[in-house]
């Protein structure tokens, strides 16, 4: 017990990583993408068809939940993890990705790649709008006003008209075909692809960050606000920036999202989905973005393969939160220990 | 936008936003008493509310046997009775309080751990409560027995003094008051203080800390229970999700008080009542989630700590 709760896999891991040559860690990267590529098929392939879900298809759920659902939590991560602002309300930039693609594809007939740069964009300005005000605030307060503003996105889209109200948008069109590649519903494993690559794209993103100036300036934040601005740091613009940055990542994956399910209602946007993406993060490891991805993935794809439970999947999940945050309170794969220093006011 | 019922409903949206404020401020009392020792946001508390109005209507139904059509009760047995379900509820409340401090937070705070792990933890705690509910009631909404009659004292310029309401105005006060006598006067109230100002401090005057935390949280779930009474004779209905928007709510009341503060939570509640009342009537129920929230912003923005909030370090009554 004490051996499973202190043991370090990212550290081991790092050490490890550490140890090779440069032709060998692009020999495993290489792997591992190829590997994670071929997933798709795995519940087809005998020796990993344990994988495959009931009810719904495995192909579908990698894509989402399990797919978007690391995009997100990656994206979240950069809030919570990076910066240490707790943000509730991650949804809300999901759902303004999600209706731009939405109305923008059924109304003026634009195609997914047209609309992702907007998607992105409004839920970019949806974060400085937000951020402005609430990033001002501390600790629970914003907590609490990046919730209603999670809610109060949702509540617009029932309330307005260009957003179908509460029945939502349907006909959404499907991303045109890229490189050969078709995005419709006899493909799901495209879209995968599409997502994976996303996933790519974001850890590139975060890791060229982490190393730079926002990144330390972050990590200055999280440990302890005043002595970061004393220092120096313009606090409030790089708790504005972590805040707008994972709110783009977020529009994306609302943007992605909407092109794959084809139709939207404001149902999807809940307050649960927030808690949801923040129980990936902390689940996995906050701020690490391996740990991240593997909680993530591992809370997106639990509930589906234990559907045959039906009525009883959410009580297991929810038991599987009590039960790991008690053995392993700083995730499956925790940050590195010089990083992992208690936040102010914390007991 | 209808700002005529401001002048024709006036004083019947006050009447009602105060009964909704102060069931609102009793729930956030679960919120704010934990926050103050603990630092954290009990999430829980929502589901706590939602098991309060569950015993409610389990006492009611199964142990004192009435049925949804029963005819209601009048004098000593009518008042024993509700005295009954309504100290039956609060211990209900209390101990699955007491049981999620110590399933969610306790280990975890031995630990030291990250606050988050602990919001997540109570999160866990929070959906396992819920799903339970949901699979044992299978989703079904459920009504209570009318055991208390519904008269009504009198009408006050269209304002209707109904006996419910006025029972969700004056037992939250009686308990707010002799809480606040409490917290200030008593040696466990004093020890709740002190464990809010300095943990560490509290520990070499040899206050057991563990024990308080257990006794916060039993407040905490006292009040919820009382509130989910109300909340159930008033309303009588409930469903498994019930707690969701109550939570959501007097999270907020907790916050636009002042987070941490008893006195803050009730001015907090009342305020937040009549604001939902008044928002209702003039722009449509829909919008009334929005403008409090607009509110609460623009609150938070010129008043950090909310609007009772002293500095944060600073004594909490």
């Amino acid at each position: 017990m004490a051996n499973l709760t202190s043991f370090n896999l990212r550290d081991k891991g790092a050490q490890i990583w550490a140890g090779w040559s440069r032709p060998v860690r692009t020999i495993f990267v290489i792997a591992v993408i190829v590997l994670i590529g071929l997933m798709p098929f795995a519940a087809s392939w005998g020796p990993t068809s344990f994988l495959n879900t009931p009810i719904t298809s495995f192909q579908n759920v990698l894509v989402y939940p399990v797919g978007m659902f690391i995009m997100m939590a990656l994206g979240l991560n950069i809030v919570v993890g990076k910066s240490g602002l707790l943000d509730l309300g991650y949804v809300a930039f999901f759902a303004i990705g999600a209706y731009t693609q939405g109305i923008l594809s059924t109304l003026y007939g634009w195609n997914t790649w047209e609309v992702m740069p907007f998607g992105i964009a409004f839920a970019m300005v949806a974060g400085v709008i937000l951020g402005l005000p609430a990033l001002r605030l501390r600790g629970d307060y914003l907590a609490i006003i990046t919730l209603g503003f999670g809610e109060i996105v949702r509540i617009v889209a029932i309330n307005l008209s260009v957003t179908g109200g509460a029945n939502g948008i349907p006909g959404i069109t499907n991303p045109p075909s890229f490189l050969g590649l078709h995005f419709d519903l006899m493909h799901p494993e495209t879209y995968f692809w599409l997502v994976f690559f996303m996933i790519l794209l974001v850890i590139w993103m975060v890791r060229r960050f982490t190393v730079r100036r926002p990144g330390r300036a972050w990590e200055a934040i999280r440990q302890d606000e005043d002595v970061a601005a004393l220092m120096g740091v313009n606090t409030l613009v790089y708790k504005l920036w972590s805040f707008v940055i994972g709110a783009a990542v977020g529009g994306a994956a609302g943007v992605l999202y909407a092109s794959k399910v084809a139709v939207i209602s404001p149902d999807m946007f809940k307050f649960d989905v927030s808690i949801l993406i923040l129980a990936c993060v902390v689940f996995g490891g906050i701020g690490n973005i391996w740990g991240v991805a593997l909680g993530a993935a591992l809370l997106a794809y639990l509930p589906e393969r234990i559907r045959f439970i039906s009525d009883a999947r959410q009580l297991v999940f929810g038991l599987v939160l009590i039960i790991m945050m008690n053995m392993r309170p700083d995730g499956l794969l925790p940050r590195k220990k010089r990083e992992k220093i208690t936040e102010k006011g914390a007991k | 936008m209808n700002f005529s019922v401001i002048t024709t409903q006036f004083w019947s949206l006050v009447l009602q936003g105060l009964a909704l404020g102060l069931i609102y401020a009793l729930v956030s009392l679960g919120y704010t008493m934990v926050y103050g020792v603990l630092r954290l946001i009990n999430f829980a508390n929502s589901e706590v509310f939602m098991i309060g109005t569950f015993a409610t209507l389990y006492l009611e139904v199964h142990v004192l046997g009435y049925a949804t059509n029963s005819p209601s009760l009048h004098g000593a047995k009518l008042i024993w009775t509700l005295f009954l379900v309504f100290v039956g509820a609060m211990i209900a409340c209390a101990l699955i309080a007491m049981l999620v401090e110590l399933v969610a937070y306790r280990r975890l705070r031995a630990r030291g751990a990250n606050r988050l792990a602990s919001l997540i933890s109570a999160i866990g705690v929070s959906i396992a409560l819920l799903e339970g509910m949901r699979i044992i009631t299978i989703s079904r909404p459920m009504t209570t027995p009318r055991l208390l009659d519904k008269w009504s004292f009198g009408q006050f310029h269209g304002a209707n003094f109904r006996i419910d309401t006025m029972m969700a105005i004056v037992v939250p006060i009686i308990i707010f008051v002799v809480l606040d006598r409490f917290v200030t006067k008593s040696r466990l109230g004093k020890s709740i203080r002190a464990v809010s100002m300095s943990e560490e401090n509290s520990k070499l005057m040899g206050i057991n800390i563990n024990r308080v935390i257990t006794l916060t949280f039993c407040i905490g779930g006292l009040t919820t229970g009382a509130a989910a009474f109300i909340y159930t004779t008033v309303y009588e209905n409930t469903v498994f999700n019930v707690g969701f928007n109550m939570g959501i709510a007097a999270f907020t009341a907790a916050v636009l008080g002042g987070i941490g503060n008893l006195r803050g939570a009730f001015y907090g509640g009342i305020a937040l009542g009549m604001l939902e009342q008044f928002a209702s009537a003039m722009l449509g129920s829909q919008w009334k989630a929005v403008t409090v929230f607009t509110v609460l912003v623009v609150v938070l923005l010129f008043k950090p700590n909310g609007l009772f909030g002293e500095a944060v370090q600073q004594t909490r009554t």
